[in-house]
């Protein structure tokens, strides 16, 4: 593919297979950073990183009901990321959109559900894959600090992480991870409800802040970059201090006091 | 049926300014989970009951028709008569015309989602009949003149406060003296429906199931006053939906206990009554005339469509405890007696889509209605439907469509799309300013993008996205 670039395995062992990151439109834009660490986690864990040239999954228009659309959108997608062992997204959400929603959008017995079935298969969210697949139970970093962990919706009643990212929150060293109450509720975000529906949106972060402060955590970690722009900007309104930051920055071991949170 | 579901944006607003609803919904949001997962862990098997209650309604719904033609010779053998209503204001027209030739002109009601629905106790009103509620909730509503703003507890939005004023205004003060904790307030509830319930000419209760196999109406309360709406006037009708029938007592019981524990967290509510009929030869109690009037309105038209797994309801109201957008406006907003999750199925459903166009537009898709609902609804899937149908019947040159159009075709093409991501990195890193710890942040930004600066800030991107920092990292 001309306008792959490849990775090299740095861990010096054979590599376990190809992995082709998803690396989201938000994060393409918002957050690089969390790009460049989920590739530091996969290469870590043994894994060759490419990138093939990518843009949305197509879950705003999916979800605004655009079926059409996001079918046309699937469909390259598809075609892109077919060659690769594995698909792995920094996002719960992306990632189910690929996961499970992408074979609907296709008719039955069709060739191209086929070919979304099998992509749906091996794509997986960052922290189930590392965990599930690549069998990682620990990560080498460190943290000093309390974390506090929000459920992403897609990517907990979707996909089922849960347990993962906790799992492998808690392997860093001088981390405490404190659960809010009611970490599996919404936090208001909902991709363009927050824009269609400001007011209710805001009222439904408002409680999902309360939750976080009340555990005093310095960090709010997730595993979606919606979530947290919604929740981080919503503490910055409202001057509370709590860093929210992406799960795979916290893995890769990129978080801590001296190292900024704007990259 | 009526709604102000247009009105879903003001409605909305207003609600979320009034404080002493926000802590009522607080409330909501903070216990009914947590009551509902508590009852939950005492049954290892409670997916596996779901399953079965929604295998069971599901089955139902396939042969509806022989089940409700089995319910109807049950029914008639015991005496009562069916009444098929198509539309609300056929049913209307049948239980004022059962009032009517009883001579009535005093009824007692249980509370009932469907006489909400079609606005029986207003039709009912315009035509001479003095009603009363008789659940606490819907007493004081009615009192209030409001509609109920959730399911299963109607006057959610009503402070105790409020209660009381209400019960001042409506009852003989003189009697009454200050009422100032819920046990007085009860108490003088249950003083004046005592003489109600003895008065009353006819009964009115809704009911949960029909059993198909032994005609039984199942009726399910925590407060007991069905069994007295049902008993003691002379004539008792039954106002349901056609959906409720069920095969068998067995699956009765499945249901039964899905229900409570979705419900309220417990196993059984506290009052479960199953009618059969009028009064029998020898039997000292109980109405001599019994009707069931099963209502439409709506719901065949659902039979065999992609809507069609929303019959299988039997509105525990889980979904609406547990939903984000419910818990933040509270059922008002909704402009629907039906609100949250479920509500934004079947209003437009039952009122056309036109008119209800926000509700399912306005959900986050968290999902978190579908995990909870005990007989598996696919709420969000069946939301997402309402929004493909109400997409296509915008005009072409609406902005959304538009919108939508041009993220498939940036998607389409590589090269726009990195332009175009590209630009909007560099021009949001423009318009940030510095803010605490090093990071960047956009406090303000124009057009489309006021609404989310209108609520929150907007961490800065760094300005170079991440496909071009790869690359030149890369090569
Ligand atoms: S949709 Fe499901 S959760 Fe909601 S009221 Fe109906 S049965 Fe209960």
């Amino acid at each position: 593919m001309s306008d792959t670039t490849t990775a090299t395995n740095d861990s010096g062992a054979r590599p376990r297979g190809r992995v082709a990151l998803f690396v989201t439109c938000l994060v393409d834009l918002y957050r690089p950073e969390i790009g460049f660490a989920a590739v530091q986690l996969l290469e870590r864990a043994g894994f060759v990183v490419e990138v093939p040239r990518q843009g949305c999954c197509g879950q705003p228009n999916f979800n605004s009901g655009d079926r059409a659309g996001a079918g046309k959108i699937a469909s390259r997608v598809i075609d892109r990321f077919a060659p690769f062992d594995y698909v792995v997204a920094p996002s719960g959400s992306c990632a189910a959109m690929l996961r499970v929603h992408y074979p609907g959008l296709f008719s039955a017995g069709s060739e191209a559900r086929r070919a979304a079935a099998r992509l749906a298969e091996k794509t997986f969210e960052l922290t189930s894959f590392l965990y599930d697949i690549a069998g990682l139970r620990e990560v080498a970093a460190e943290l000093d600090g309390v974390v506090t962990y929000h459920d992403g919706c897609s990517g907990l009643r979707e996909l089922g992480v849960a347990r993962q990212p906790r799992e492998l929150l808690k392997s860093i060293s001088g981390i405490e991870l404190r659960e809010m109450n009611q970490p599996d509720a919404c936090c208001g975000f909902g991709g363009l409800f927050c824009m269609k529906y400001p007011e209710i949106s805001e009222r439904i972060t408002g409680s999902k802040v309360r939750d976080i402060l009340a555990t005093d955590a310095d960090y709010l970690v997730a595993g979606d970059l919606g979530c947290l722009l919604q929740m981080a900007g919503t503490l910055e309104r409202n001057g509370h201090a709590v860093k929210a930051v992406h799960v795979a920055e916290v893995l890769a071991g990129m978080i801590g006091p001296d190292r900024s949170a704007d990259h | 049926m009526e709604t102000t579901s247009r009105q879903f944006r003001q409605l909305s607003r207003h609600a979320l300014e009034q404080a002493t609803l926000q802590h009522s919904l607080d409330g909501v949001r903070e216990i009914m989970p947590r009551i509902r997962a508590a009852a939950l862990a005492e049954r290892g098997d409670f997916d596996a009951l779901c399953d079965r209650a929604r295998d069971i309604r599901e089955r139902t719904l396939r042969q509806l028709d022989s089940y409700l033609e089995a319910f109807e010779r049950r029914v008639q053998a015991a005496g009562g008569t069916v009444h098929w209503a198509a539309t609300g204001e056929e049913a209307c027209r049948i239980v004022a015309q059962i009032c009517r030739d009883a001579g009535a002109e005093r009824l007692i009601k249980s509370k009932s989602m469907v006489t909400e629905e079609i606005e029986l106790n207003a039709a009912l009103e315009r035509d001479g009949f003095t009603v009363t509620e008789t659940d606490l909730g819907e007493y004081i509503i009615q009192l209030r003149g409001e509609k109920p703003s959730h399911i299963l507890a109607p006057s959610l939005h009503v402070t105790l406060d409020e209660v009381a004023e209400t019960f001042h205004q409506h009852h003989d003060i003189e009697r009454s003296g200050p009422l100032t904790n819920a046990t007085e307030m009860l108490a003088e509830a249950r003083s004046i429906m005592r003489d109600k319930f003895l008065q009353a000419d006819v009964g009115i209760t809704g009911a949960n199931f029909l059993v198909a196999e032994t005609g039984a109406a199942v009726i399910v309360t925590n407060e007991g006053n069905a069994d007295l709406t049902a008993s003691l006037p002379d004539t008792h009708i039954v106002v349901t939906g056609i959906e409720k029938a069920v095969p068998t007592l067995d699956d009765v019981g499945v249901l039964l206990r899905v229900l409570a524990r979705s419900a309220i967290g417990e196993r059984l509510s506290n009052y479960t009554t199953f009618v059969h009929g009028p009064r029998r030869d020898g039997e000292a109690s109980g109405p001599a005339n019994y009707h069931v009037v099963l209502v439409d309105n709506g719901r065949s038209e659902m039979l065999g469509t992609e809507f069609q797994d929303m019959l299988r309801c039997i509105r525990c109201s889980a979904c609406l405890n547990h939903c984000p957008v419910y818990t933040a406006i509270g059922g008002h907003a909704y402009g629907s007696v039906y609100s949250g999750p479920m509500g934004a199925v079947l209003t437009p459903a039952f009122a056309g889509l036109p008119a209800a166009a926000h509700l399912p537009n306005a959900s986050t898709f968290c999902g978190r209605c579908e995990a909870v609902c005990p007989v598996r609804i696919p709420l969000p899937s069946l939301l997402r439907r309402w929004r493909q149908r109400e997409l296509n019947a915008r005009p072409v040159m609406d902005g959304q469509r538009f919108g939508l159009g041009l993220w498939r075709w940036l998607n389409h093409w590589p090269p726009a799309y990195s332009l175009a991501i590209r630009c909007a990195a560099r021009v949001l890193r423009r318009l940030s300013v510095p803010g605490r710890g090093g990071q960047r942040w956009i406090r303000r930004l124009p057009l489309l993008g006021a609404a989310w600066t209108d609520c929150r800030d907007l961490p800065a991107p760094p300005g170079r996205t991440f496909q071009d920092e790869w690359r030149r990292r890369r090569s």
